[in-house]
Order: C-alpha cells, then structure tokens, then sequence
C-alpha cells in the first residue's frame, strides 16, 4: 500500500494543474456555507441572547390614549405574562450640520429601574436623571450618523413646543436592531433616530399624565400570539388602537430573520453550485485518468491487489483533492465569516457578538466535499472494478465518431475539416459536453445573479421614487387638519406645488382574507405621487372605486372588478363595499387608494387632509426646512432625495465588495470547468495534435481545434447560464418577497453582456494556457506509442 | 565499416542528391545518463530511389528518420535537404518542410480517428500547394470504395494504406515510413509494401522505409544497415524481390 500511496502523491504532483482548479472549486464552495453557516449562527444566537437579555416584547399595539388604570385587565388577559406600557411619539428634531429636519422617536423609560419589556443596553454615558428636564439617551445608529455623542444637544419641536434635547447617554434596544420607521422603504440613520426619555417628561410634553399610548407583552410559556392580539384588539379598540402585531410583523425583527433567511438560502444555494462543478469535474478527470492507465489497472489485479484496493487508491486521490480545498475553503470561510459578522454588528448594532467557531458547520462542510468527490468518482470507480485484468491489458477499442447532425442535415461541404472535427469531437461524449457547458454557465450564472440585486434595486429606486413618486418632501400633520392647511404649506419658502392627502386606516375584507393597511385619498390632478401600471403608464383615479397596490390585491386574491369590503379603523368606523377599479405597481407597501371626494364621502366627513407632498425649489430647500422644523403642527417631514440618496451610496459600498467576490468566483468556476476540459481534451487528443504537426501544420492551426472546442462549449454556456441566472433570481425574487417590500425582476442588459464578457476572458487565459501546452507537445515520443 | 557515403549507381549518377548527412551525431539525455544515438552518420539519398534502412531497435535507424523528417535536430554534424540545412533550420521552416516536401507513414498509422478516409487524406491536401485529388490518392492504395469509412470501421492494413494515401497526397517530394508494417500480420503488410512501391515507381517520390525486418531490404533499390548509431553497411540491391514474394 505505501507504494500505491506514492504513486498517488506523484500522480497527484504530476496533474498539479487541474487538481488545483478542482481544489479551488471545492474551496469556493466550503469558503461559502461556512461562511455563511457560521455568520448565520453568529446572528441567530446574538440576536437570541439579545433579545431575551432585554426582553424584546412579543406583541405591540399603539394607540391613541388610555388609562393608566385598565393596565390590570391587560394583564390578566389570557396568555400574558408581562405589560409595558409607554408613551411613544414621533417629533421633528433639528440637527446641528443637518439642513433638512429629521424625525426622532421618542420613547418613555420608567422613572426608576428598568423596562419591563425592551429594556435598553447602555453603550456609554448615562441614563437621564429623573427630573431634569431635557435629559435623554440616543440611539447608537442616529448618533454615529450625525457624528454626535454624549454632551451635544439637539432641538425638537414637541407637542408644538420648541424643546431640547440633551445626549447623557448612546443606547441601543432590541426593538431598533434595525432602525426603520414603519411604512419606509429605506432606512435613514442620519434622519431617523429613537431616543429614550423619563416617563415624567414625556408626561408633561405630551399631556399623558395617567395614559400611555404603547403597549408591549411577553407571552406566558407555550401561549399562541393569535388569540392574545385578538383579546388585546378587543380592549384597547375604544382607545384607538389600529391592531396589535406580533414579532413576526415587528420591522426591526422581521428584517433581521429575513437577513437569517438570506444567509440560509445562500448557504444552500452557493455551496450547491460549486460543490456539483466540483463532482462534475472529478468525474471526467478520473475518468480520463483511468482510461489512460488501464494497463496499471490490470497489472495491479493481476499482483494480487482485490478490485477494492485498486477502487480505494483512485478514490482517494479524488477525495484528497476535495480535502485539500475544503480545508483551504474551510478557513477561508471562517476569516470571511468573521468579518462579516463584524459586518452585521456594526451595521445591526449588537451590544456584543456571540462570535465562536462552530466545528460542526466545519465538519459538515468537509464532509459535503468528500461526498462530493465520491459522487465524482463513482463512475471511474465503477469502470475500475470491473476492468478484468486481461481486458485491461488490450488498448482500449478505438474512439467511435460518427458524422455530426450537421453535416447529416447536407451542410458537409460548408464546415471546414477542422471544425468536423470539433463538432465530432463534442458529439462523441455528447453527456460530458453537455456537463462541460452546465458547468462554464455555472459561472455566467454566478456573475449574473450578483449583478442583479443592484439592476433590480437601480429599477426600484427609479420607478418608486422617480416615475411614482415624484416629490421632494412629504410631511403629515399630528392631528387632520382643514383645507387651509395647504394654503399655509403653499405658501412656505420654495414651495412649487403642494399636492394634499387623506390617510385612514381601514381594514379589507374580501371572502375569508382580510388585511389591514390604509387608504390613500389623493386629489384627482396629480403630478407629484402618482400611481403607474406595469407598463408605466399612470392611472387615473376612478370617481368612486379603489385602486389597489398589486400586492395588496395578490394578499387578499382579489381582481379588477370585484367588490371589497372597507371597515375604517378611525372617526364613525363606517363599513362599505368599494369596487375595485385598478392594480397599481409598487415595490414597497399594500396601500389603497382612492379619489380624496370619494374618501370623504366613505368616511361621511368633511373635506380634511393628514398632509402633503411638496415640489421644492431646490435653491429654497434650506429656508424651508429652517421653517418646517420649527412649524408645530407638522409631526413628520420626510426628504425623500436625501434618503434615496444615502441608500444608494450605501448599496453602492456593499455592492463593490459583494461583486469582485462574484467576479472571482465565477472566475474560479470557469478556469476551473475551462482548463479542465481542455486539459483532457489535450491528453485525448495528442496523439492525433502531434500527427497533425508532424504531417505539417502549425501550432496555431492545432490549437484552433482545441480551441474551438471551448468556444462551441463557451458559447452553449452563456444562453444557457443566463438562463439558469435569471431562474436563480427570480428564485431570489420569490425567496425576499415580503409584504412590506417586493424585488423587481429586472436585469440589465449590461449585466448579461458583464457575465458573458467575464466568462469569455477566463474561457480564453485558459485557453491561452493550453495553446502554450501545444507548443510542448512531443511530437516524436507520442507517434512512437501504440496509445 | 565505411564513413564515406555509398556513390549512387551509375545509371542514377545524374540524379540529385536529395538528403545529405554529414556527420550527424545525436545525443539525448535520459535524467542523469546521456544516450548516444547517432554516433556521426554520413548518408546521401537520391532523388527517386528507395532506400530500406535496415537495423535492429535501439540502433539509432528511427532518430535517423527523424532527423531527416525535420521533426527533431542534431546534436553535432550538418544535415541538408537539397539547399536547406535541416541542422540550423528554425522551428518555423521545419514546420513548412514538413508541410510541403514530406509525407509520413507511422507504424500506428496515426489517422485523426474523427476524420473519414477521404477526410483524412483532405487533411493533407487542403494546406498543400500542388495536391492530388483525395481521391486519385486513395484510389492509389485502392482505398477508393472506403472513402467514407471511419478509422475505427477499418481493419489495420487498410488504415495503414489511407495513412500512405495521405501521406502522398500532396506529391511530397519525399516519403518517410517508419516501420510500417510493424503492426500487421505478413499478408496485410504485402499490400501496404506494395502501395508504397507503386507510389515510389509510379509517382518517383523518394522513399525511405526504416524496419527491422530484413525480408524487406530485397524490394528496394539500396539497403543500409545502422548499427550503434552509425552506418555499418550501404549495399545497392542488384535484383529486386517482387513485393508478393517476400517471405517474412
């Protein structure tokens, strides 16, 4: 056996090249599901501990106003084990280097001891002292975003008072892992910030004094969240709740578990892609091998060596050859698992990462590589054991061409000898060109797929925020306000067009669905928020029925046409039936809207509105944000530019390292898949590329016939591999969709050129490799052989 | 042991010399020993004759061929074809010699097995300057009928004939046939010798066939014998053997 195992190590040294383009393969693969195994563990268990740490609630309700007083009878509902009840509101604060207004979340924290429910982690300076006015805790994300700390002050407008802020301390919740106001589509740390403040200041500010307006539970062990919310609905609807949610339709939570959801399906998908190249690899290189050394074969058996052994020793080199990149892979992926983890802790906000190797994801992915080479192996093996030796001692029969169908379709005379040749070649072994050309598309797949999530996003950001939604600055109002109201913002500094809204929380009924969101009332001579069809088109709003977000029709299966029933949440509560007169395309939401007459009319009220959006003249923006923060009615002001804005520098970051990682392994793929093809295709073939250059033909003219063999196999591989791109996202598509958010699938045509193109230049270095590799060819040693 | 090349026969004293070899040595190194093939081989060969280089395996006959095909060089010594020195020629130019002025004829015939008969002879024929029809070629080695057959659904002799049809296929000005009977039984090798010999007196290409088969020298114009990498023995052949009734 030591002797075997030496063969082995030569053998191995020997076909150093393409041992090592499998290798590579193998350790993208591995690279990848621990990297991404492990960082999802990392996550889960961070995000675990933090949440029962700090006791992220189980369900939130918000509400107008309630009493102190009925806390006891949410208690005992049953099914609850803990209350904490708060006084949450939204204000406009003005930021020292910020022009435009941002928004803070204010949230009470008791006078003494902690929350209840959704305690806070301190990162440093204090908690605000009870009593002094103005003390509050910030949180991490706002702070980092504006270059704050401890010490500096801001200015809020609250309750239509102008007030200070003063930072004690930087904090972070469980509740804010994520930090999105709900209903917006991309977060804005620099315009968006929650910040802590005593109970009795919010109190006074507020005019809550024995009231709060947010309420959180901790389910008793084993209790269903369903009929809690329900309970809960029921009690605090006399006091304006619009429903409780659970954790499961909590933002913060369902981004971060969506994010676990992602790593978990690139732990399959990626690992899957390189770990199937890997075995398809092994395949014809083992084959390739065992064919050349069947007269070894022979002799061993006939030594005396069972069929076993023989299969071991051939089995082993493969399975060395995926151990050494799983081991490469392996802590490959452990360094990459690291720094993404310091990734998501910075850009989650943790108070500490729960960061250790686990061996077992280690394992299981060493193992997925060994299991890979064996399935690789397997047809070689099989080849191995039964080869008699006396069969083995006779060459093998000669290859078996057939004319190609090509040329039986009568096209001979027109395609060259040497490309006969080629298109006989892929023929003979129709299967192992067929897997060739599987795996180089598994390359142009790769590329495609990590082109896409920024064409997609491209796409989202320009029709949501540019064809639909075409205003500057949105603002809402605490309280409805009268018609007057948007004479006062048409009138502010810069303000070209202001264009009034209705918001009224309803539910829809149709058949067994219900959902709960809100309609939109709009005026019908719209310009700035409009509302498209799939082809971009706008629609008009129909004098009476509802147009419907596709998504929000999708959720409660309703058509064009059909009849919906409206329960408002707010004022009389009336309950109608609309007809549902349109779908809109949208990327983010599952409103309803409607003409703002007919909404009045529904609600039986007179003509109001919740707020505006507003064209701004560009060169005013900063005098009217200088009024906007100070203007008391106005509880929000959203800068739709700046936010689209800071989205995109930020994707765009990501998007750089996340595509020089695609381009390189796919690069991996093809050089892998490409050499490897060529590799054997020139060992199969010397002898009749040598007869070639003896008879007189040069180098160049030889390798065209290599070559064009892989530019046949290449160019299968690139429809094929955008075909199987496109499928992968649209997988991804499916996979992300939430209710809240949607992925376009969209692709630019920039991004299949980008993947053929990248495909294409590994394809040629490798083939560049192998025109070399001609040029050393024996031409005396290989015309004395008998193959 | 003679060093002076054989003087050609009187009636061919007018013929060119189309290969001149002058103390042409060749070494090759074998890892850490070096092996001395050619050990300095003087040799003329004339336009039109055919030549059996007759020596036993290891005795340098098939280097010699080699060398004379252009498909490698000599260590020490000058070898010319007709004005070209072969010894000093670039990789470039050897490929063009081989392409133009030889044809080949391997022991395994070497046919490109995705290519047809007639394919493989239009191989040949497609780079030449002044090629014969493919199939004036192997109608030459009476292969015509098996034009569309495949390597693989051909028996050895006949795949040795359509190597013969495409190696003459683009008139070569020299034939080079290393062992080419070597693989097949007796009666097969009669019919490949015999299309050799007919390109050889019908088409006048120069031949030269190495073996190690003696039986063969009797058909050709000349045999010289290489023993240990030198010429032992240069003898004209005074009556010629009917290739049928070689006996082997």
């Amino acid at each position: 056996m030591q002797t075997l195992n030496r063969k082995l190590i030569r053998e191995l040294r020997h076909t150093r090249g393409q041992s090592l383009a499998i290798a590579a393969v193998v350790a993208s693969g591995v690279a990848v599901f621990v990297m991404a195994l492990g960082t999802l563990g990392t996550l889960r268990s961070s995000r675990d501990a933090y949440y029962e740490r700090y006791r992220f609630a189980d369900v939130f309700a918000s509400l107008r106003r309630a009493p102190t007083a009925i806390l006891p009878r949410i208690a005992t509902l049953p099914g609850v084990a803990r209350v904490q009840t708060r006084i949450v509101s939204d204000v406009t604060l003005d930021v020292p280097e910020l022009d435009e207004p941002a928004v803070g979340r204010l949230i009470s924290l008791p006078e003494v001891g902690e929350p209840v429910l959704n305690a806070v982690y301190l990162r440093r300076g204090r908690l605000p002292e009870p009593g002094r006015a103005s003390e509050v805790l910030a949180s991490e994300a706002f702070v980092e975003a504006n270059t704050l700390d401890v010490g500096d002050t801001l200015q809020a407008v609250m309750n239509g008072r102008l007030q200070e802020l003063r930072i004690v301390g930087v904090a972070i919740s469980p509740e804010y892992i994520f930090q999105l106001r709900g209903g917006d589509l991309l977060p804005d740390d620099r315009r968006f910030g929650v910040f802590w403040v005593s109970q009795r200041q919010m109190e006074a500010a507020f005019d809550m004094e024995g009231a709060f307006n947010d309420v959180s539970l901790r389910l008793a062990g084993g209790a269903r969240s369903e009929p809690v919310i329900e309970a809960l609905d029921r009690l605090l609807k006399p006091y304006g709740s619009i429903g409780a949610i659970d954790r499961e339709d909590h933002v913060s939570a369902r981004f971060v578990a969506d994010e676990i959801k992602q790593l978990r399906a690139t732990a399959v998908v990626a690992p899957s892609i390189f770990l199937g190249v890997a075995t398809f690899l092994l395949n014809v290189v083992l084959s390739r091998q065992i064919g050349t050394q069947r007269e070894i074969i022979a002799t061993l058996k006939a030594f005396g060596y069972s069929d076993a052994a023989v299969a071991w020793h051939y089995l082993k080199s493969a399975i060395l050859v995926a151990l050494f990149g799983a081991v490469l892979g392996a802590a490959g992926g452990l360094y990459l698992g690291r720094g993404l983890a310091r990734l998501y802790a910075e850009f989650y906000h943790f108070p500490s990462l729960i960061s250790r190797i686990d061996w077992r994801i280690v394992l299981a992915g060493v193992s997925l590589s060994v299991l890979a080479a064996v399935a690789g192996s397997y047809r070689a093996i099989y080849q191995v054991m039964r080869l008699m030796p006396a069969e083995a001692m006779r060459p093998a029969a000669p290859a078996r061409y057939r004319q190609s169908w090509l040329e039986r379709l009568g096209l001979t005379p027109w395609i060259p000898l040497t490309a006969r040749m080629v298109l006989r070649g892929l023929q003979r072994r129709p299967l192992n060109s067929l897997l060739s050309s599987l795996g180089i598309s598994a390359a142009v797949a790769v590329l495609l797929v990590g082109n896409f999530a920024p064409d997609a996003l491209d796409y989202l950001l320009e029709f949501q925020f540019e064809r639909a939604q075409r205003h500057d600055v949105q603002v809402a109002f605490y309280e409805v306000a009268s018609p007057s109201a948007a004479y006062d913002l048409r009138h502010l500094p810069g303000v070209q067009t202001a264009e009034t809204f209705r918001a009224v929380p309803v539910k829809l009924r149709f058949r067994h669905r219900s959902y709960r969101t809100s309609i939109m009332g709009l005026g019908q001579r719209r310009d700035l928020y409009r509302l498209l069809d799939v082809d971009g088109r706008a629609i008009p709003l129909p004098p009476a029925g509802l147009v419907l977000s596709d998504k929000l029709a999708e959720l409660l299966a309703v058509r064009e046409g059909e009849t919906v029933t409206v329960e408002v949440l707010e004022g009389e509560e009336p309950v109608r039936e609309v007809v549902v007169s349109g779908l809109a395309v949208e990327y983010a939401g599952t409103t309803a809207y409607m003409d703002r007459q007919a909404l009045h009319r529904l609600m039986g009220e007179a003509d109001t509105l919740n707020g505006a959006f507003l064209a701004v003249d560009p060169g005013q923006l900063e005098t009217l944000y200088r009024e906007l923060k100070e203007t008391p009615q106005i509880a929000s002001v959203a800068v739709k530019s700046a936010t689209v804005e800071q989205f995109r520098e930020t994707v765009a970051k990501n998007q750089l390292t996340m595509q020089s990682f695609m381009v390189f392994f796919a690069a991996v793929i093809a050089i892998g898949v490409v050499y490897n093809t060529a590799r054997i295709s020139l060992e199969e073939r010397s002898r009749e590329l040598a007869t070639m250059r003896v008879i007189g033909f040069t180098r160049s003219e030889v390798s065209a016939i290599l070559l064009g063999e892989l530019a046949v196999l290449t160019s299968l591989a690139i429809p094929l591999g955008w075909a199987i791109g496109y499928g992968l996202c649209y997988a991804m598509v499916r996979g992300f969709e939430t209710e809240m958010f949607r992925i376009p699938l969209v692709i630019h045509p920039e991004s299949f050129a980008f993947a053929a193109l990248v495909t294409v230049l590994a394809a040629a270095a490798s083939g560049f490799w192998i025109h070399r590799q001609i040029g050393q060819l024996d031409l005396v040693a290989v015309l004395k052989s008998s193959e | 042991m003679s060093r002076a090349p054989a003087s050609p026969p009187s009636d061919v004293h007018a013929r060119q010399v189309v290969f001149r070899v002058r103390g042409a040595t060749k070494v090759y190194p074998m890892g850490e020993v070096e092996v001395q093939a050619l050990r300095g081989i003087d040799l003329d060969l004339y336009a039109g004759e055919f030549t059996v280089l007759l020596g036993p395996s290891g005795s340098g006959k098939s280097t010699l061929l080699n060398i004379l095909g252009g498909l490698d060089q000599p260590t020490g010594g000058s070898v010319f074809y007709r004005e070209l020195e072969l010894s000093g020629a670039s990789n470039r130019q050897l490929t063009q010699f081989r392409r133009h002025a030889v044809g080949f004829v391997f022991q395994f015939y070497n046919l490109i097995p995705s290519l047809t008969a007639w394919e493989n002879v239009s191989l040949v024929t497609e780079v030449a300057s002044d090629p014969m029809s493919p199939l004036e070629a192997l109608r030459l080695v009476g292969l015509e009928d098996r034009r569309d057959h495949f390597p693989a659904q051909l028996s050895g002799g006949q795949q040795q004939r359509v190597a013969i049809a495409r190696a003459i296929a683009k008139r070569p000005d020299v034939l080079l046939c290393d062992e080419p009977t070597g693989a097949l039984d007796a009666l097969t090798g009669i019919t490949v010798l015999e299309a050799i010999q007919r390109i050889n007196t019908e088409l006048g290409t120069t031949t030269a066939v190495i073996t190690h088969n003696a039986a063969i020298g009797e058909m050709s114009d000349r045999v010289v014998t290489i023993r240990d990498g030198r010429v032992a023995e240069d003898r004209r052949v005074a009556v010629k053997t009917p290739v049928a009734e070689l006996r082997w």
